[in-house]
């Protein structure tokens, strides 16, 4: 018999630590090749690890939530023969498909989109992550003294979600002093834990390790007025927080607004779905904003675009591929729709529904989510008059249509009823003036309220 | 009757209560704890201080008898010579009493400074913020905002063996005024065996019975061993897998059936019952909360909270350790609680201590208990003793029975667990705690100079020897 060591492989390019999200096997359990043994999540994609040997597993490293660096151990297993203890395994099979579109579409080096995992800001993160790959061993309270216990309770930290930099993980006052300071957030490793919310000690506990997208369930046990419930920021969630964090810290944001008149792009769009065939899918006003998008942006090519700031480069692109922001259960996905140009507004509307589709029901692949130059945010079906859309980073541009509806206008002699959509927009104010942001949306503007100059090649 | 209205009001003022009455007066609180008795509880009344008094009284007497070579097996060799020693107990009561009046007047004053009201008198609970208090004097309905329960813990009674005669409890066997010349001790737990060998000290012929396998069910096989030496060494019996059937009422012999089935009759001038402690939950009302309960102890969460807003129980009441420093541990966190600050049990040990001869010291895990939750969470567990026997100052001070032993997880070699027996051990409690409350790792103790010549070198060489590099054995 001999240990057989599996690290985590390298989920996709330039990512240094992936989240742990989900064990599919026990400690103890035989496994066969190929059985998938965890679930890692890198930006919002979730990989599969699978086991290249037959074994019995004999450890596991982390708990979901940690983040484990690339290369670390994640699991342990005795294996029939001799093995090299810290046989490094490449568990290639599990990396999705590696050619995303810069490899393909653009000829220079590009920067990273740091949705996939881009060096974070804060170095103490990439340098710690080994440290970060270290769970807590299991069965261990934080290894921390009294003071610095009461310290975080006072400030309303929940130490088991801490990694400490001490010896074996020991929290420190410094620990605490770095996330007072907002700098230490990506050490907070939520472990599968006891939640104590003022709960009787006997009564109901939360255990966190929910399927992926799914909300914590959490028993709240008898009903407490007082009671404050801790929800751990996990997962997507945190994803999505951290994305959130980077663009509305590091982008400045204008925001631009227009009325645009969709009276006959309404009367098209009415007359293509009713005429459409079987194999065409109904056509909402989503599709023409990005066709229409893609044509302003023919003349307005800094608009798609990725801004390195680090770099001071403005990487603007060729083809046009706009992420669409989508909800789903367990928090927002933006999937992307590649190459707009060569898309038919049938093929767009049908890119929209299969991605948006995929998004929720949690089977969209990671080059699915990667890679988009400008993004479209639709709250419109739910009404609202205004949205100030952040900027999916480090893109510079990103549109966001409200609800149509029947307004009167005055056409110099009576009023009549039109279809008006609000169109709001936000740009990186850095790299786009408030002029050209301007231009951009009144050309979008006469696109969308003349539909025949969309689909007119000149 | 009068009405009186405050912010906090505590049932007894025991260390529970009277440590959540001080801190709640400090932090600004209007406090009104009630007592039926003396200030201090159990604790200092009737227990833990009373006991240990006796027990200082005992030793050094033993010394004494040991100097005048009295018994052959036990005498000592450090040319000490006594004649004819001899014990008033009578004295030693009225010196213990002093002791006790002294702290009784201690917390009464530290009440008194905090602004704390203390009222003479038994509670009837009403609901959760009113308390009818009768005292001597008159009937007092106090409203208050939050209630502390701190009622503690009292003897259990075996129905076979009624207190009263020559059947005491561990109450009435603190106030002797004479040495019996034979004592029956019911039960082979700390209370039983602290007073038992305190008595054999003084003279007396103990013998202990209990229906375990075991004395000191709850304590390691090895610390126990010395325990155990030494009692045969005072010439104590044991009596394991006894079952006391009661007295007879006309001979007054104690009837006991051993292991065998076996019944066997002796008389003994005093029979003191140590069966343990229970809660008090009755006599003030406490039903009319309906509070959930565990067992007979009143349940609370890991803020001493009770089932219903605003009633907290601390101490005895709410279950083991039964033990003085954890109530006055709760009694803090619950005033500071009810004072609005963000407080949690979060205690990593409360250490325990048996005052017998050789003492007893446990803070943490037992080996039993590090092994079964290391097998749970996937860890190994490392652990080492050091002997008293290859200590310096424990040979000059004729202490070199025992050992410290130290239980670490093997992976990152964090203590889970220090106990030591031996003679004045109950003095290193404070550092063991300290080390597993801290998170000290065995390298921590290791790598702290622990002066010399102390037993607590004992502690520094068991983390090193653990470690694997010990220098003095």
């Amino acid at each position: 018999m001999g240990q057989y060591t599996i690290k985590l492989p390298d989920v996709g390019e330039g990512i240094a630590q992936a989240e742990l999200v989900e064990w599919m096997v026990e400690e103890g359990q035989s496994v066969r090749e190929d059985e998938v043994l965890a679930a890692v999540m890198t930006d919002k994609a979730t990989v599969e690890i699978p086991s290249p040997v037959e074994g019995r597993i004999i450890w596991r490293g982390g708990v979901p939530g940690d983040n484990i660096a690339v290369g670390a151990p994640i699991i342990r297993l005795d294996v029939e023969g001799d093995v090299d203890s810290d046989d490094e395994v490449d568990t290639g099979d599990s990396q999705p498909a590696p050619e995303s579109f810069e490899d393909i579409n653009t000829p220079a080096p590009i920067p990273e989109p740091a949705v996939s995992g881009a060096p974070d800001p804060r170095p103490q993160q990439i340098s710690n992550a080994t440290m970060i790959a270290k769970a807590r061993p299991s069965g261990q309270k934080p290894l921390a003294s009294p003071a610095v216990r009461q310290r975080a309770r006072e400030g309303g930290i929940d130490l088991y979600l801490v990694q400490g930099s001490g010896p074996e993980g020991r929290i420190n006052h410094s620990d605490l002093d770095a996330i007072f300071a907002g700098e230490q957030s990506a050490h907070v490793s939520p472990a599968a834990q006891t939640f104590q919310n003022g709960q009787l000690a006997n009564g109901t506990t939360g255990s966190i390790n929910p399927p992926m997208g799914q909300p914590y369930d959490f028993d709240l046990g008898d009903e407490d007025p007082n009671q404050i419930t801790q929800l751990p920021v996990i997962g997507l969630r945190r994803k999505i927080a951290e994305q959130m964090t980077r663009s509305a810290s590091s982008i400045a944001h204008i925001t631009y607004v227009e009325e645009i008149d969709l009276t006959d792009i309404e009367i098209l769009r009415e007359r293509l779905n009713r005429n459409r065939n079987e194999s065409q899918p109904k056509l909402t006003i989503l599709p023409f904003v990005l066709k229409a998008l893609t044509r302003a942006l023919e003349e307005h090519p800094k608009m798609n675009a990725r801004y390195d700031s680090e770099a001071g480069i403005l990487h603007q692109y060729r083809p046009v591929h706009v992420g669409i922001a989508a909800q789903t259960p367990g928090g927002l996905m933006v999937p992307v729709v590649r190459d707009v140009a060569t898309l038919s507004i049938w093929q767009c509307a049908a890119q929209i529904d299969d991605l948006a589709t995929a998004a929720r029901e949690g089977s969209i692949k990671r080059d699915q989510l990667t890679g988009s130059t400008i993004t479209v945010t639709s709250l419109g079906a739910l009404g609202g008059v205004v949205t100030t859309p952040i900027i999916n980073h480090p893109e510079v541009a990103i549109l966001g249509p409200n609800k149509i509806q029947t307004k009167p206008v005055w056409d110099g002699t009576s009023f009549i009823p039109r279809k008006i959509m609000n169109f709001s927009s936000s740009f990186d104010h850095r790299v786009i003036d408030g002029y050209e942001c301007a231009v951009f949306i009144q050309r979008i503007k006469s696109l969308l309220e003349s539909p025949a100059e969309i689909f007119i090649q000149e | 009757m009068s009405n009186v209205k405050c912010d906090v009001l505590i049932i007894g003022a025991g260390p529970g209560g009277y440590a959540a009455a001080i801190r709640a007066g400090q932090l600004g609180l209007d406090t009104i704890v009630v007592e039926k008795q003396k200030p201090g509880g159990t604790c200092l009344n009737v227990g833990c201080i009373p006991s240990k008094a006796l027990i200082h009284v005992a030793d050094e007497f033993q010394n004494t008898t040991q100097y005048a070579q009295i018994d052959k097996n036990a005498h000592s060799d450090i040319g000490i010579e006594v004649k004819d020693p001899r014990i008033d107990l009578r004295k030693t009561l009225g010196w213990k009493n002093n002791i006790v009046k002294r702290l009784n007047q201690g917390v009464a004053g530290l009440l008194k400074r905090a602004g704390v009201r203390t009222i003479t008198g038994s509670a009837t609970l009403i609901d959760g913020k009113n308390v009818e208090i009768k005292t001597e004097a008159e009937d007092i309905l106090v409203h208050c905002e939050k209630l502390v329960i701190a009622s503690g813990s009292k003897p259990i009674e075996i129905p076979s063996l009624p207190f009263g005669g020559r059947v005491l409890s561990s109450t009435q066997a603190l106030s002797l005024e004479e040495v019996p010349p034979t004592m029956a001790v019911i039960g082979g737990g700390y209370i039983g065996l602290e007073l038992g060998m305190a008595y054999a000290k003084l003279g007396s012929k103990v013998s202990v019975f209990e229906a375990g396998s075991s004395l000191l069910p709850h304590f390691d096989d090895a610390l126990v061993g010395h325990v155990q030496k030494s009692m045969t060494a005072l010439g104590m019996g044991i009596h394991l897998n006894t079952h006391v059937k009661g007295i007879n009422q006309e001979t007054q012999d104690l009837i006991c059936e051993n292991a065998n089935g076996e019944i066997i009759n002796s008389i003994f001038d005093k029979v003191l019952v140590a069966a343990g402690r229970k809660a008090v939950t009755e006599g003030f009302s406490l039903e009319s909360l309906m509070l959930d309960m565990d067992g007979n102890f009143i349940r609370i969460d890991n803020k001493c909270q009770t089932s219903m807003r605003g009633v907290y129980a601390v101490g005895d009441v709410t279950g083991e350790p039964m033990l003085a420093h954890r109530a006055i541990a709760q009694g803090e966190m619950v005033a500071e609680i009810i004072a609005g600050k963000n407080r949690i049990w979060d205690k990593r040990v409360i250490p325990a201590i048996c005052f017998t001869d050789p003492e007893i010291v446990t803070a943490g895990m037992s080996l039993v208990e590090a092994q079964e939750d290391g097998h749970k969470n996937g860890f190994d567990v490392m652990a080492e003793i050091f002997p008293f026997a290859a200590n310096g100052r424990a040979m000059t001070m004729e202490s070199e029975e025992g050992f410290i032993q130290i239980i670490a997880r093997s992976d990152n070699h964090v203590i889970l667990g220090i106990h030591a027996v031996g003679g004045g051990v109950s003095e290193l409690s404070a550092s063991f705690a300290l080390a597993i409350e801290m998170g000290a790792r065995l390298e921590d103790i290791a790598a702290t100079i622990h002066a010399h010549p102390t037993m607590g070198e004992a502690f520094q060489e068991a983390a090193m020897r653990t470690l694997g590099i010990a220098l003095h054995i």
